[in-house]
């Protein structure tokens, strides 16, 4: 028998409104498996990563993360959510703050290191996105891939066990899309488990365990990239992936 | 000519009464130092509690600071000073003069620092809260310094209405500086008191007024 994962997320819905948004979904990632999540827009993935650290409250269904129940009220949420890493598409650093400062912050609001210690993490975590120098610049002295780093710097300077990627490199110029997939190619040789909303086709194929396709709020179709992106099964995927691979 | 000078501009009387205006001037200080502070604390306060989602703070919320905008400033000073004592309440001039600045001025702030909240991004809130802030952290060290550096113009302008309004604190008798240059002129038959007032309001106020236009232009230049 397999370990247990270290996300469990069953029967999820959401509803907005009447809006019903995931239709039942159950997600399951292990230990360092990087799982590749795509689907055509609107289809719920940025929902269902939102549930997993419950900046979206699921409507049903439970999410269990790195053993703890994330739904539970009696779950200390800020606590738990450090385990979570999140990465968002438009990076949402804190403009008044450098770079230092973005990453150190919940160091030490949340984490109650003193301000020395807490720099210094937060300048190991800037290394290993290859910025620690420019620790002192902020956000709008770096460019769209450099503050994509920072925020990943931010999030696993937390030490989490699981990071969520929310289409990381989707604002970023082409240019700049490769700097931010090396980092998170390093994150995973370094044995984070990831689970990656994005349309990068190439970075799926060559890092990916395991890829899951969504449409209108149901998993589709889940299997190893090679599988997905080669012989599709469903209908609605061989359509995504031969619009996806039209780009 | 002379007439007008020895009317208005009349430096023996500013000599006489000098120590008189400096009181009104201390006074006109110190209840800037007191009013400011207080409806910052109204404004903030307003300001968090509009970020609620429960209709039942909203609405109560709405209805308070419209009130506090629509009555006159004046009129609800007399209200207050002229008013409280009837229910037992004699809060004197001072405190008249704070409660009624914390409910009109703070709801002002209350709105301009509302504005300033709604102008930073969901995501900056979402951003803190997946690293295990909590709502009142990413308030104080996320969402309140970006929303104040938005609004900071309208908040110093905001600011100079205030310090210029405390001259009403002048019909409840408070000895501001206002209050003392008419005693001044009372007593002298004479307005250069009033002239010296001015001038008094001018030295306090054109360095903030200077402060505000940088900042406009500033935020023009950053805009542009
Ligand atoms: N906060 C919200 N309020 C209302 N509707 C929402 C909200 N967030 C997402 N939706 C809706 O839910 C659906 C799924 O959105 P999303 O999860 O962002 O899809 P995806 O990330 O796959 O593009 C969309 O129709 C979107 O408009
Ligand atoms: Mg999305």
């Amino acid at each position: 028998m397999s370990p247990a994962p270290i996300v469990d997320a069953r029967a999820i819905h959401k509803h907005f409104g009447h809006l019903h948004v995931l239709r039942g979904v159950d997600l399951q990632v292990a230990e360092k498996e990087l799982v590749f999540l795509i689907g055509p827009s609107g289809s719920g993935k940025s929902t269902l990563l939102r549930c997993l650290n419950r900046l979206e409250e699921p409507s049903a269904g439970s999410v269990t993360v790195d053993g703890i129940d994330m739904l539970d009220p009696r779950t200390d949420i800020n606590k738990a959510r450090q385990r979570i890493g999140m990465v968002f598409q438009s990076f949402n650093l804190y403009p008044h703050m450098t770079a230092l400062g973005n990453v150190a912050l919940a160091l030490r609001k949340v984490q109650g290191l003193p301000r020395a210690d807490a720099e210094a993490k937060a300048q190991a975590a800037l290394e290993r996105v290859h910025l620690a120098d420019r620790a002192d610049h902020y956000p709008a002295q770096l460019s769209g891939g450099q503050q994509q780093r920072v925020a990943i710097a931010r999030a696993i300077a937390l030490e989490p066990r699981v990071m969520l990627f929310d289409e990381p490199t989707s604002a970023l110029d082409p240019e700049l899309v490769g700097g931010v997939l090396a980092v998170m190619r390093e994150l995973r040789e370094d044995g984070m488990t990831m689970v990656v909303v994005s349309h990068e086709m190439g970075f799926a194929r060559a890092a990916a365990d395991r890829v899951v396709f969504m449409a209108d709020g149901l998993i589709v179709e889940t299997g190893p990239p090679g599988e997905i992106f080669a012989n599709p099964q469903h209908e609605r995927t061989r359509a995504f992936i031969s619009q996806i691979e039209r780009h | 000519m002379d007439v007008f000078l020895e009317t208005f501009l009349n430096w023996r009387i500013v000599q006489e009464a000098w120590p008189i205006l400096w009181q009104g001037f201390q006074a006109t200080l110190l209840l800037s130092a007191l009013v400011v502070p207080l409806g910052l604390a109204g404004g903030v306060m307003i300001a968090l509690l509009s970020t609620a989602t429960t209709p039942w703070v909203r609405w109560p919320l709405r209805v308070w600071v419209d009130t506090f905008r629509a009555l006159p400033p004046l009129v609800l000073l007399v209200f207050i000073f002229a008013g409280l004592p009837f229910i037992g309440l004699d809060v004197g001039a001072w405190g008249a003069v704070a409660i009624g600045f914390f409910l009109n001025t703070g709801a002002y702030y209350g709105e301009i620092l509302r504005a300033g909240i709604e102008s930073v991004p969901r995501g900056q809130i979402e951003a803190a809260r997946s690293t295990g802030l909590t709502r009142g952290q990413a308030m104080a060290y996320i969402v309140l310094p970006q929303a104040v550096r938005n609004v900071l113009p309208d908040l110093i302008s905001n600011t100079l209405e205030v310090v210029k309004l405390t001259s009403i604190a002048s019909v409840v008798a408070l000895p501001e500086l206002l209050f003392q240059a008419r005693q001044a002129q009372s007593v002298t038959y004479n307005a250069t008191p009033i002239m010296a007032a001015a001038v008094a309001y001018f030295v306090l106020l054109w360095p903030v007024v200077r402060l505000l236009s940088r900042l406009e232009n500033r935020q023009l230049a950053g805009r542009r």
